[in-house]
């Protein structure tokens, strides 16, 4: 059966607390989550007291303070900080989104953040995306076509065809969706994902594509594509608002087109 | 799920675990019946939830009289058809969501099939020999 506890040796336990130094007076509270896999120790929860006073407004500048002032063994992706190369995606609050979008007032009470869930963890806030990537690599997102594109120009797509990519395009590939979603975590060797998903429907919706067809039989599968249940996690946590959920939908949709 | 294993029990690079054993090519039947059956039941519950309120306090006689109708006879096999179809598709699904190993899952799936067959064809025949 499927797995709902922890194992033991995952089971998180309490850390050390970090407290801000004194005088400061705009205190928060950062509960967040170790792991050390030199260590062989069980993953555990650091507390870090920061004052918001002289730290900028999102999760990311207090992880980067954090990293930068109080512990430097703490230990998370970012690059861009402005939402755009989906390297901070961890879970903030119960949510996951990407740490540079979310402002800490909109946190009630201690900020507690993790990695994204039901991944293996490098280290800290650190999963393994490997299997991710493969998954995307799976799905083969680039054009595929035979006919050659006309000489010196590009090839054309009218608006209305340009339209339908408006909401897959915007993809930054963080997998805040894919690793909420239940059927993912359950099925994640087999089921592809709403990130992934979304991503092979952006080239089968896209008019200049000409391997359909190949697409829609290599997504054909009862774990592959069938395992969405339209749970909608994926569209309730995308940073970028999108709606991975609906890009399913229209996949089955073309399932049954080209069987009636 | 398995896969937070996988990495110690194999060296297949994750591109060969994800290509598995290739599309299974279906799957669109089993999704599509199952809207389809869910739809045809909406009307036919509701048709069958009125008429049994309706033959509340009915005698024996009434009742059989009721099933043995034509039309009565003919809805309630659609009813009974469409509603153990359903149901096995839907454990099915839950089955293939929740069973990790294969022979639970197989086992599983060909058990619900076989009990919700049994049951079809007994309600069938329970019908039958009432009407015709």
């Amino acid at each position: 059966m499927a797995t709902f506890t922890l194992p033991k040796n995952s089971t998180v336990t309490t850390g050390q607390t970090y407290k801000a130094e004194a005088g400061a007076k705009n205190l928060r509270s950062f509960r967040i989550y170790r792991w050390d896999p030199d260590g062989g120790a069980n993953p555990r929860t650091d507390t870090y007291e920061i004052d918001l006073d002289t730290c900028g407004p999102m999760v990311l500048d207090a992880l980067i303070k954090i990293k930068n002032e109080v512990d430097t063994t703490l230990t998370f992706r970012r690059s861009c900080r402005e939402g755009i190369c989906g390297s901070c995606a961890m879970n903030i609050d119960g949510l996951n989104t990407l740490a540079c979008l979310k402002p800490i007032e909109d946190v009630q009470g201690d900020v507690k953040i993790s990695p994204l869930p039901h991944l293996p963890v490098v280290k800290d806030l650190v999963p393994d995306l490997s299997q991710l990537y493969a998954q995307l690599r799976s799905v083969e997102p680039w054009l595929k076509s035979d006919t050659p594109p006309p000489p010196d120009a590009e090839r054309r797509q009218s608006k209305e065809e340009r339209a339908k990519l408006d909401g897959l395009w915007e993809c930054i590939l963080c997998f805040c969706c894919s690793t909420a979603c239940p059927s993912y975590w359950w099925n994640g060797d087999r089921y592809l994902g709403p990130a992934v998903l979304l991503q092979a429907y952006r080239w089968i919706a896209d008019s200049r594509d000409e391997a359909t067809g190949e697409r829609l039989d290599d997504l054909e599968d009862p774990f592959r594509l069938y395992r969405c249940h339209t749970i909608m996690n994926c569209a309730r946590t995308c940073p970028k608002g999108l709606n991975p959920a609906a890009a399913i939908g229209k996949i089955k949709q073309m399932m049954v087109e080209r069987q009636s | 799920m398995a896969n937070e294993y996988a990495e110690n029990t194999t060296l297949r690079s994750p591109l060969g675990r994800v290509r598995g054993l290739g599309s299974a090519k279906g799957g669109t039947h089993h999704w599509w019946m199952q809207r389809v059956t869910s739809m045809a039941l909406l009307p036919l519950m509701l048709w069958f939830a009125l008429s049994a309120a309706s033959l509340a306090g009915a005698s024996y006689a009434e009742t059989v009289a009721w099933i043995g109708r034509p039309w009565n006879a003919v809805l309630l096999l659609a009813t009974i058809a469409l509603a153990f179809h359903h149901t096995a598709a839907g454990i099915q699904v839950i089955l293939e969501d929740y069973a990790n190993q294969e022979w639970v899952k197989m086992g599983g799936i060909l058990a619900i099939k076989a009990i919700c067959w049994l049951l079809a064809l007994a309600s069938a025949l329970a019908v039958l020999r009432i009407a015709v």
